[in-house]
């Protein structure tokens, strides 16, 4: 096991150089002069301009602007931001909580669904129920989560009016964060109105996000279980006289979630990439919203630094999905 | 009398290598009610002129939000209702489909072809070709896909083209893997070394000989990146970094709509509903060529 990690994070090496140079080739590679880009229209003083370049460093040959910056990050400075004039890294350590908690509840969703769906759509497997789940399942894989937020806010929150249009919270509760987990941070203030409204909040922007991880986790789910249920040792506890039920939920269940754990694992990447829609449509104050909003406000600082650090950590949580993996299933760490 | 025995050798002929696909591929419902949803978009797609009732740009200043036809106050000529600046939505729709379509299916040109040929050198010449050419993939995978296909869209600057050119990147790497692993396996069969010994040279043997034997899984790849590649341009769209309007492409007409949705629901739900059924259409080709193409699925 201890070869196998230490394998697997030397492999992340060249990645993660490779996404340091992405990053700071971002800005370079915007059309114009990358000190004009983030000026914007106003434009800049010929006096200021120098200033400028002095300041980013555009003066230095490439491998130095990059060695800098490698310096740079490597001390936790991930730059200003354009835009707020304040450090990127503490608006997004503000924001990513946000992210973090829409994300933990979308999962949880399509795993409390997904997984029970499949397992029954696999027990039924070739009825009308069986037909039911996949098709459905079909549809939400299918599904421009965009456009199904938009279906959901008219349904639930126009016709309805059951849930809240946008945003985290309700404007009236100020809260301090403790953790930026909202629905935490109430509870453990014992503000049980401002608990109620963060959830309410929370609802639909989860069920839009789970809506491709459950579709995705319930196919998983059902294909696991079937393959098992072909197993000799199921067909041995059933000739044994075990029930159905027993066989299903104590035998069978264990060895098919090995794959299913993988899965939801796996999602983090879609989820970020969910997150940015979702956020975008619920007014979110994620990080999702926070990319998009600074591609718009030609922010490239924040645009470099928010690509670095999203995908180092969606990276670092593959990795850490992948031990999981290793560790349940032995027959990985030989390879 | 010649007549009359040509059906009879017909039938003791072997089938043919479509026809013994197209047995496994018809056994499924959904993947033939996928390819004949999939048909009628794309004969929508090139006959739009024909089909459409309105020009997709043409304004109606008397009828502006007016609601689809079954609704009380909808007017005949606009069957599925007009826009906020009274474009008819169902011509708007129908020349939509050209966008999608378009953009789809140049994502997965785009994308085979630069995987293909980038997991054909990795997998025949291995060594450090491999190595350098996977570390790259693994590069491009490491960013959440809309994610990187956001910043390169910022670099590019929006526009239905350069959102194309940015979903083909992303998707890339799929393809190289795919191609990079089935030509490992490949590359010692048996007639790969007959090949070698007769003389083939390398690019022969790469795109002659191990080529044509690793499409399986390369068309069911094709066909699931075809739906993402819609989804994840009429995402981008929907942000206003893909397709910019006037244009009619799904996404974009989805987020000038936004502004109305309490008002004017139905601006909303009937090009989302066009990109739904697009997709699911074309996944429902996928799994049926998946279960069609995979031996191993054959028997189940």
């Amino acid at each position: 096991m201890f070869r196998y990690v230490l394998k697997k994070l030397l492999l992340l090496l060249p990645t993660l150089f490779g996404i340091t140079v992405c990053a700071f080739m971002f800005v370079r590679l915007l059309p114009g002069d990358p000190i004009l880009a983030m000026a914007g229209e106003h434009g800049v003083t010929p006096e200021r301009y120098e200033v400028l370049k002095e300041q980013f460093g555009y003066n230095l040959p490439i491998w130095q602007q990059y060695l800098k910056y490698i310096v740079s990050i490597a001390h936790g400075d991930f730059g200003i931001s354009i835009a707020t004039k304040r450090p990127v890294i503490s608006e997004f350590t503000t924001l990513f909580p946000a992210t973090l908690e829409l994300s933990f509840a979308a999962m949880l969703f399509a795993v409390i669904v997904g997984v029970p769906v499949g397992i029954l759509a696999a027990v039924k497997r070739g009825q009308w129920l069986d037909h039911t789940v996949m098709g459905v399942a079909l549809v939400g894989y299918s599904m421009p989560i965009f456009w199904w937020g938009l279906l959901l806010i008219i349904l639930f929150s126009g016709q309805l009016g059951w849930t809240p249009v946008s945003g985290r919270i309700d404007l009236q509760f100020f809260l301090r964060p403790i953790t930026g987990f909202l629905l935490i941070d109430t509870l453990l203030m014992g503000k049980w109105d401002a608990f109620l409204s963060a959830a309410r909040h929370l609802i639909l922007p989860s069920i839009v996000l789970g809506t491709i991880p459950l579709a995705i986790i319930a196919r998983q789910t059902r294909s696991a279980v079937l393959e098992v249920l072909e197993e000799d040792y199921v067909r041995t506890a059933r000739a044994k006289g075990l029930t159905r039920l027993r066989v299903v939920w104590v035998h069978a269940l264990r060895n098919a979630l090995i794959p299913v754990v993988t899965t939801i694992g796996l999602q983090a990447s879609t989820l970020m990439a969910g997150a940015i829609l979702t956020e975008t449509i619920f007014s979110w104050p994620g990080i999702g919203k926070w990319m998009v909003d600074s591609i718009f406000k030609r922010d490239y600082v924040t645009v470099q630094s928010g690509l670095l650090l999203v995908s180092v950590i969606v990276m670092v949580f593959n990795v850490l999905i992948d031990f999981v993996y290793a560790a349940l299933n032995p027959r990985i760490r030989a390879t | 009398m010649t007549a009359a025995a040509q059906p009879e050798t017909h039938l003791q002929k072997p089938p043919t290598r479509f026809g013994e696909f197209w047995n496994y591929y018809s056994e499924s419902r959904g993947a033939v009610a996928g390819l004949i949803v999939f048909v009628l978009l794309v004969l929508m797609a090139i006959c739009a002129p024909l089909l459409a009732p309105h020009l997709p740009d043409q304004q109606y200043r008397d009828a502006f939000l007016t609601p689809p036809i079954w609704a009380a106050d909808g007017k005949s000529d606009f069957i599925l209702g007009t826009d906020a600046v009274g474009r008819d939505i169902l011509s708007r729709l129908i020349y939509g489909a050209r966008f999608s379509l378009l953009m789809g299916a140049m994502v997965v040109v785009f994308a085979m072809a630069g995987g293909v040929v980038l997991g054909l050198l990795a997998g025949y010449f291995g060594g450090w070709v491999d190595s350098l050419i996977m570390r790259i993939m693994d590069i491009i995978l490491a960013f959440p896909s809309l994610l990187l296909a956001l910043v390169l869209v910022a670099i590019l600057g929006p526009g239905l083209v350069n959102a194309m050119l940015a979903i083909a990147l992303v998707y890339q790497p799929h393809f190289a893997r795919l191609t990079r692993s089935a030509v490992l396996t490949e590359k010692n069969r048996d007639y790969v070394t007959a090949a070698k010994v007769i003389g083939a040279g390398h690019l022969r043997l790469m795109l002659a000989t191990i080529l044509p034997n690793c499409f399986g899984p390369l068309i069911v790849q094709a066909t699931m990146s075809f739906s993402n590649a819609i989804l994840d341009a009429a995402a981008l769209g929907f942000l206003g970094l893909g397709a910019q309007p006037p244009t009619p492409e799904w996404g974009t007409m989805l987020a000038s709509a936004r502004e109305f949705i309490l008002r004017a629901p139905w601006v909303v739900t009937i090009p989302g509903l066009a990109i739904l059924v697009t997709v699911l259409a074309i996944n429902l080709m996928g799994d049926g060529l998946r279960d069609a193409l995979d031996p191993r699925l054959r028997k189940s």
